[in-house]
């Protein structure tokens, strides 16, 4: 097939590898773990048939696949990566020394369960265990938008200086086809030019990367990547509108699905989307006042946008496709945090809801919207299936 | 050792009843049955001894025995069998897995698993691919071993495992070969049976991602040289190997791995001697 604007049939992780495609990286080290494969399988095609002209090396772990993606970087080249789960775990040293060097690496993360036990199913807790890491992290409800968000993620990663993690489901959109737009590539250059870096490891200028430093430089850096994450919201919706204005397509940090006059909000990411609109929608045809907000950009957390989203309604439940023991559903802490305090804040009420990949169909999540609307919030977030 | 009676135990034994999820034809069957006999041979019981793997194919393993089982991280099997074994000393600890667990993500440990000569018996299944991610190049794949995932190969030279196992100090060398179930599992006994840090490379094929290694069948030939303990000679001969010789060609005399010997602490007031004036 080759780009244009008429719909084709994709994966999740056939859409993602068009997105590193258009982008142009020059490097991409990257190994094989389940379900992500299929992500470097079409990008070794890609290369194999000359249309995509990057490096693609097979380190021997994931350690050292971010360890190639940071200096590959620093050495001035756009580069790109895809892990899943298990990968994403042995990457967690590297993922902190990538954000502290600066490097805009733009990774695709499969979101599956982590050992132990073993499983091959959705679940959010590989991608929100590394919340303090200093990456950006964007969830993906489909293909398309995985897609768009690879392209969106190297322009906010670029300009903001921080690398970008963009997180799709396994199998519920990693493995399932749907219609895709692939965006010629003219189009795709239009939005991302050429990376050309400030500062790169160059000979000729002599800087080097992650000396030892005194506290007192240690502090700077650490309060400038502060402020490069706190410029991320903003810098993230000007690629999203600018995205729109190119391709006609732009997704928001924070999606608002049929919210206008709502009591209670669904408020989750990723695939649940998909069902929550459906819950949203039977909801709405009995009567109830429902809707939907998809967080599409979970760090930083757009605390001022959902604060503004959630003015006026009385309940949100929140369903978290992850498990943090000993603390429940990280959506839900994070949620609450940053409605702490506000006036008129609503009820927050929390569901472990799909966490190992089962299913939680409509009809339970319009049940647990029934229960929110007639109860007091518990402190701890409920197992929901 | 186990006070069951030989008689009662067969390598039936030591199977789960979980039925493999291998394709049809893979050389790893017969491997899993090789060990089943070489610790009905050994006169084991399931209960005395584990399976330690990582991840992979191979590294299935442990399921499909009644032995103690774990199925680690990826790469990882050495240093949990180590600690295993250094825990419970008496339990026979077989470590198992293939070339990509062993020898690119589990590399370092490969190594230091060497080095330091615990009593352990690590059995690789090689087919010089990662199967279970679908047909990418591992560390033994050929160089020119032309694929979709690595058009024209990927012009590196291929890890030597035997010979990078001696470097580092292994006791005990084999090559094994999947199309030899008894022979393996002879070799795989004698590993057991020998102290230190055993190293069983089996050549099991892939005959999914790598149907040309029906071949090796023809191509292996038991090694024409008798085992040496001598390791400037195993060097020699591993260093010139083809790949196919199959059978024990090195087994050393280093004392395997034991736990520090206890001292009595010091005391305060001895340290203190150290430092006056």
């Amino acid at each position: 097939m080759s780009p244009g604007n008429d719909a084709v049939l994709l994966t999740g992780n056939h859409a993602v590898a068009w997105g590193a495609r258009l982008a142009r990286p020059k490097v991409v080290p990257v190994y094989p773990i389940t379900p992500q494969t299929p992500i470097l399988e079409l990008l070794t095609e890609f290369q194999a048939q000359g249309e995509l002209e990057a490096e693609i090396i097979t380190p021997e772990s994931e350690h050292s696949v971010m360890a190639a993606c940071i200096a590959a970087s620093l050495g001035g080249v756009r580069v790109f990566t895809a892990t899943a789960s298990q990968g994403l775990m042995l990457m967690h040293e590297l993922l902190h020394y990538a954000s502290g060097a600066r490097a805009p690496i733009v990774m695709a993360n499969v979101n599956r369960t982590i050992a132990s036990p073993w499983g091959f199913w959705p679940d959010q807790t590989d991608s929100v265990a590394q919340r303090d890491t200093g990456w950006i992290q964007f969830y993906v409800e489909s293909a398309q938008e995985g897609l768009d968000t690879v392209l969106q993620a190297f322009r906010i990663a670029e300009r903001v200086r921080l690398p970008v993690m963009i997180n799709l489901d396994a199998f519920y959109v990693s493995h399932s086809l749907e219609p895709v737009r692939v965006p010629p590539q003219a189009l795709a250059d239009e939005y991302l030019p050429p990376y050309a870096p400030e500062h790169y490891l160059d000979p000729a200028r002599g800087e080097s990367w992650g000396n030892v430093v005194t506290q007192e430089m240690y502090w700077r850096h650490r309060r400038d990547i502060g402020g490069a994450m706190d410029a991320v919201p903003e810098v993230a919706a000007e690629a999203d509108r600018e995205w729109q204005r190119l391709s006609g397509r732009g997704w928001d940090l924070v999606e608002r699905y049929r919210c206008e006059g709502a009591d209670l909000v669904v408020l989750t990411m990723g695939s649940m989307c998909g069902t929550a609109r459906e819950a949203v929608d039977e909801l709405r045809d009995a009567g109830h006042a429902a809707g939907l907000l998809k967080v599409r950009l979970f760090r930083p957390l757009p605390a001022a946008e959902l604060r503004r989203a959630l003015a006026g309604v009385r309940d949100v439940l929140v369903l978290d496709r992850n498990f943090s023991p000993g603390a429940g559903g990280v959506l839900h802490q994070e949620l609450r945090a940053a409605l702490y305090g506000t006036a008129a804040a609503p009820r927050v009420h929390g569901a472990l809801a799909g966490v190992g990949g089962v299913n939680v169909p409509p009809a339970k999540i319009a049940e647990l919207a029934g229960r929110a609307r007639s109860s007091e919030p518990l402190p701890e977030a409920v197992w929901a299936r | 050792m186990s006070t069951a009676s030989a008689a009662a135990i067969t390598p039936q034994s030591f199977k789960s009843g979980v039925k493999p999820v291998w394709c049809p034809g893979c050389g790893d069957y017969s491997v899993l049955s090789s060990i089943t006999k070489a610790l009905a041979a050994l006169g084991l019981a399931p209960e005395n001894a584990a399976i330690v793997s990582g991840i992979g194919c191979s590294s299935r393993i442990p399921a499909y025995t009644s032995c103690y089982g774990f199925h680690g991280v990826h790469g990882r099997a050495l240093p949990a069998a180590t600690g295993l074994k250094i825990a419970r000393p008496d339990l026979t600890v077989i470590v198992a897995g293939g070339d990509g667990d062993g020898y690119s993500i589990g590399g370092n440990h490969f190594l230091h698993a060497c080095r330091r000569n615990v009593d352990l018996t690590y059995v690789v299944m090689d087919n010089h691919v990662y199967g279970m991610t679908k047909g990418q190049p591992s560390p033994t794949t050929e160089p020119d071993w032309d694929s979709k995932l690595a058009p024209g190969g990927t012009g590196l030279r291929e890890f030597h495992p035997l010979v990078i196992a001696l470097a580092s100090g292994a006791n005990f060398i084999a090559r094994a070969f999947s199309g030899d179930p008894n022979g393996t599992a002879d070799l795989i006994a004698q590993a057991v049976r020998h102290p230190g840090f055993s190293f069983i490379e089996v050549l099991s094929p892939c005959v999914t991602y790598r149907p040309e290694q029906r071949g090796w069948k023809d191509a292996v030939r038991p090694a024409s040289v008798a085992v040496t303990d001598d390791p400037a000679r195993a060097a020699r001969r591993l260093m010139t190997d083809d790949g196919f010789n199959l059978g024990v060609l090195y087994a050393g005399r280093r004392a395997p791995y034991r736990a520090a010997p206890q001292h009595e602490p010091q005391s305060p007031a001895s340290l203190e001697l150290d430092f006056a004036l």
